[in-house]
């Protein structure tokens, strides 16, 4: 019996020879022990599908205590078998970089006043508060009745969001009566 | 893709044609590999010799935007030796399974490039209706194939014109690879071989981009390569969830699941019905005599999308609240483009951006930054700073001047929350939470729900404003904290009488007592098997293990993973390819085995009169269309000159462009082959991404490819005295772009119209956001679309080049 990388992290995780010097497959194959190499820290692995191209390959999410993750190919996946092109194992960098988050990522809500030259950093309560304050009275000076439209806003997004994302904003577009709605796929 | 991607490796010859998979997607190579492994034969077509083309048994240059010229021809070769050597062909499937027989209208004419009457950039409705079949609703067939107005006639009449000559003229590809082409990909016609095309953008962003997939349509039915294991045309698709977004229907013109957007006219429910709803149209003289016309399920779907809306304020009484539903004016183009127009012309006040951004992805981009400050507000929902939220303070503005007012909310990347995406060979599948997203960010689901809630709360308030009822009796009850279990079982949606979830969408009702937020989502969240997007059995329980792994999550529609799979199958219900069968094994007790079935029939001729139901069963007359009467532009495709091209005529008639392209008008200067004598075209590395947001900030990418970049041929740059390495300058009409010089053999120059053309490959990644700054290459892009679906031409346009120093 072969016994791959992941298998054996799976074996070391639950425990079963961690302990010991030798670990005795079913088979009756000796494994050499981990105790050289032990895992002190705690692993929780959740599967993703990688964020790129349309072919979605499958990978792996390790997030140690710590919060630092890796993320490498699914070889139980039947597209990628494991593998991943250079974009797919740079994943864990949107996340995080030597270790650190990545200092590009966004962490707070922003406003740019009109005609300001800064950002501001607001509380979400009041950018939820001011952008449906924004959207209500737009939607509603220009209104076509007739149609149950309006023509004054436009929801652009949503190859990279989740299907129940681009759901969602499919229904709340279309009950604010937004007819100026497309994505990416058009484009 | 109708089909999927390990299904490529039961090709037997691949054609990559507006592709660059093996660097664009490369873990579709493992499955191309696969099929050369057991003989397959590679084809490349493309302008520039890539590493997909570095693999390629046979590389076809060709010049940007000759696609249709280039599979006119290859038709033109198969319409003549189809009459040489029938038996090399499938004859029972191209006269039982496509719309070859039948009789179009004796009033069709094509003249000098034009298939009738245009008025104002369209085609009349005279025009329109002669390309028709002459009988609409039970059309005549002749399956000899002899009458002069069948489809099969009229094409051998209009592809004699794309002779080889003519061909390779346009397309500057030489003549023997071409002839090597025809006779590799043909030989996929003979019954039991299948022969597969991939394409992306390189097919589809032209301002007749449809027409040359339908190129490729006609071509692949020709050879009865649809509906079978190893066939089929393939569109790559270049975002995650870019299925996912499209079958949501996140598209000014259709509603999730593809239902047409209401229009001005549609006053109500059953008007709205008629027009959308296709009538079944009932061929005379095929050997199957029913067509299935599968949309006449139209209003079930669309009255349970409404109850999924509008939950129980929507009843038959008020028409299940279709009135709520905003009508679009038919004669405004409401697309990417025509909403930056829109912008540019001072029309739309608000905008907000889910993980999008226009200022570097869209084309002209000078031309849609300048419109996004006409906004007075622009929310924008990301991961990242990107060119969009930060267009107001872009290089070379003033921010000041600049009124719009801007929201930026930060956003949890695809590991820092659940949820499925689709991928291009339709299978959903779920992603499961890693870690938490950083700082105060939130997943759009919650974003979105909070937005929703405030205006629910808004609107309960202040009663008369116009139509609140749309918003208040929105059925919008997930809870502060919204999940997307609860979303997905929305979209996959109920039998309302017991308060279950609907088992399939062959049970979904017209009469408001179930309800679906996407019918073709309908099946993957169920009682008996819970949400199927998260199966992960790598057991492929096909008979002959085809490759359908079909306990791998979930695929639509029903966990089909091969469409028009009944067309893999003779009248006999016998597959034509006895080593990948799709389908098999018909008996009455046990049925099909295999893929689930496209309808579960018996095959044909075990069928009673009146029950031979036809394979296409998406398709109103039951069959696959080599003559397609419902597009803008045209029912067959014509060769025309991009907006933008090296040529001053179209060698092949009078008619220079495609007479139903949109033309922007908002700051999209044209620009002329005079001044700008070669051809720009734009694609991606396989290090960055899209416009680069989403990888211009990963260290490790922006190592292995730190700098925007443009590709030339030798004789260009020694034209030039440009050396590879130096910072040059591409300049066209509409701005101009920063950039090093790759110097290589990749391109060559080609021989069109008795000239040398040459083509300069730019690369679309670069903006002035993030980590890894450099000039985005669409700022030469022109703001023109296709006749039918407006995507822009972002893949031939004319440019000219300098050194920097």
């Amino acid at each position: 019996m072969e016994l791959n990388r992941r298998d054996f992290l799976k074996l070391s995780g639950t425990g079963l020879s961690a302990a010991v010097a030798f670990a005795f497959l079913p088979d009756g194959t000796v494994m050499a022990a981990p105790r050289e190499f032990p895992l002190k820290t705690k692993v929780k692995e959740t599967t993703t599908i990688c964020c790129y191209c349309g072919v979605g390959c499958g990978a792996i999410v390790a997030a140690y205590g710590d919060g630092i993750i890796k993320i490498e190919g699914d070889p139980d996946h039947p597209i990628n078998e494991g593998a991943l092109c250079s974009k797919g194992l740079a994943m864990s960098q949107i996340h995080q970089v030597n270790g650190k988050p990545n200092q590009y990522r966004l962490t707070k809500p922003l406003y740019r006043a009109p005609n300001a030259t800064e950002w501001e950093e607001k509380s979400w309560g009041w950018m939820i508060e001011t952008i449906a304050r924004r959207v209500k009275a737009t939607r509603d000076k220009y209104w076509t009745g007739r149609a149950s439209r309006t023509d004054a806003i436009a929801s652009l997004g949503g190859g990279e969001l989740d299907n129940e994302e681009c759901y969602l904003l499919s229904k709340m577009n279309r009950a604010l009566g937004v007819v100026y709605l497309e994505h990416c796929a058009r484009i | 893709m109708t089909n999927h991607w390990i299904d490529i490796r039961n090709a037997d010859c691949i054609m990559i044609i507006g592709s660059n998979a093996a660097e664009n997607h490369p873990l579709s190579f493992k499955w191309v590999t696969r099929a050369m492994e057991r003989g397959a034969r590679l084809i490349h077509v493309d302008p520039r010799f890539t590493r997909t083309s570095s693999k390629a048994d046979i590389y076809a240059p060709l010049r940007s935007g000759t696609d249709i010229a280039f599979i006119g021809g290859m038709i033109n070769y198969i319409l003549n030796d189809m009459e040489q050597n029938p038996e090399n062909y499938n004859m029972e499937y191209i006269k039982q399974y496509t719309n070859a027989a039948f009789v179009v209208n004796a009033g069709f004419t094509f003249e000098d490039g034009l298939f009738g009457e245009v008025s104002d950039g369209k085609y009349t409705a005279a025009a329109k209706k002669t390309w028709k079949y002459a009988d609409t609703e039970t059309p005549a067939t002749d399956p000899a194939l002899k009458d002069p107005d069948s489809v099969f006639q009229l094409l051998k009449k209009h592809y004699s014109r794309y002779d080889v000559d003519t061909v390779c003229n346009i397309t500057g590809t030489p003549k023997d690879i071409y002839m090597d082409v025809c006779r590799t990909f043909c030989a996929t016609g003979q019954k039991g071989k299948a022969g597969t095309i991939m394409y992306a953008m390189g097919t589809t962003q032209h301002t007749y981009g449809t027409q040359n997939v339908r190129s490729y349509a006609i071509l692949q039915l020709l050879l009865g390569n649809m509906g079978v294991a190893g066939g089929g045309i393939n569109a790559l698709r270049g975002t995650s969830n870019v299925q996912g977004s499209t079958d949501m229907c996140l598209l000014s013109h259709i509603l999730p699941g593809y239902l047409a957007v209401p229009q001005e006219v549609d006053t109500d429910l059953e008007t709205y019905l008629k027009r959308a709803c296709p009538s079944t149209i009932t061929p005379q003289g095929l050997t199957g005599d029913k067509s299935a016309n599968w949309w006449s399920n139209y209003k079930k779907y669309v009255v349970s999308l409404l109850k999924a809306w509008y939950g129980d304020a929507a009843t038959g009484g008020n028409d299940f609240c279709f009135n709520y539903l905003p009508k679009c004016d038919p004669s405004v183009n409401y697309t990417h483009i025509g909403m930056f127009e829109a912008m540019g012309e001072d029309k739309i006040r608000g905008l907000w951006v889910w993980g999008q951004n226009p200022a570097s992805g869209g084309p002209n981009s000078n031309g849609e930054r300048e419109a996004l400050g006409n906004l007075d507000w622009l929310v924008v929902a990301d991961i990242w700073m990107n060119e969009t939220s930060e267009f107001w303070q872009r290089p070379g503005v003033n921010s000041p001047d600049i009124k719009t007012e801007v929201f930026v909310l930060p956003a949890a990347c695809s590991y820092e929350k659940e949820g499925s995406i689709s991928n291009s060979g339709r299978w959903v599948q779920w992603r499961y939470k890693a870690v938490e997203p950083p700082g105060e960010s939130l997943p759009d689901l919650e974003i979105m729900n909070l937005i929703m809630l405030k205006l629910k709360e808004l609107y309960q308030a202040d009663s008369s404003a116009p139509q609140a009822e749309a918003i208040t009796s929105l059925d919008w009850n997930y809870g502060v904290h919204i999940t997307a279990d609860a979303v997905a079982r929305e979209i996959n949606g109920y039998d309302l009488t017991i308060g279950k979830l609907a088992e399939s969408f062959g049970n979904l009702k017209d009469d408001g007592t179930t309800s679906s937020g996407n019918w073709l989502y309908c099946n993957m969240f169920t009682e008996a098997d819970g949400n199927k997007a998260k199966r992960r059995n790598t057991v492929d329980s096909h008979p002959n293990q085809i490759g359908l792994y079909s306990d791998w999550t979930w695929c639509w529609p029903l966990n089909r993973r091969i469409i028009y799979n009944r067309a893999s199958v003779d009248l006999d219900g016998v597959p034509w390819d006895k080593e990948h069968p799709v389908i098999l094994n018909y008996n009455p007790v046990t049925k099909w085995q295999g893929d689930v079935p496209d309808g579960g029939w018996p095959p044909i001729s075990q069928a009673k009169e009146g029950e031979k139901y036809l394979p296409f069963i998406m398709k109103p007359e039951g069959v696959a269309r080599l003559w397609g009467y419902d597009r803008a532009d045209g029912p067959v495709p014509e060769v025309y000159e991009p907006w933008e091209s090296p040529l001053d005529k179209n060698l092949m008639s009078g008619t220079r462009n495609n007479p139903c392209a949109f033309i922007g008008k908002y700051r999209n200067e044209h620009s002329s082959s005079d001044r700008y004598p070669y051809v720009g075209t734009t694609y991606r590395c396989t290090e960055h991404w899209q416009t680069g947001i989403m990888t211009r900030s990963l260290p490790w990418l922006v190592e292995l490819m730190p700098e925007m970049y443009v590709e030339m041929d030798e004789e260009l740059a020694a034209e030039k005295g440009i050396k590879s390495g130096d910072s040059v300058i591409v300049s066209n009409a509409r701005g101009e772009i920063k950039a090093v010089a790759v110097v290589t053999r990749r391109f060559q120059p080609l021989k069109v119209g008795g000239k040398d053309i040459h083509h300069i490959g730019i690369l679309n990644h670069w903006g002035y956001s993030g980590m890894a700054k450099g000039d985005s290459g669409n700022i030469l892009t022109p703001h023109v679309g296709d006749a039918n679906t407006t995507i822009p031409e972002y893949k031939t346009f004319l440019c000219n080049v300098r050194s920097a120093r």
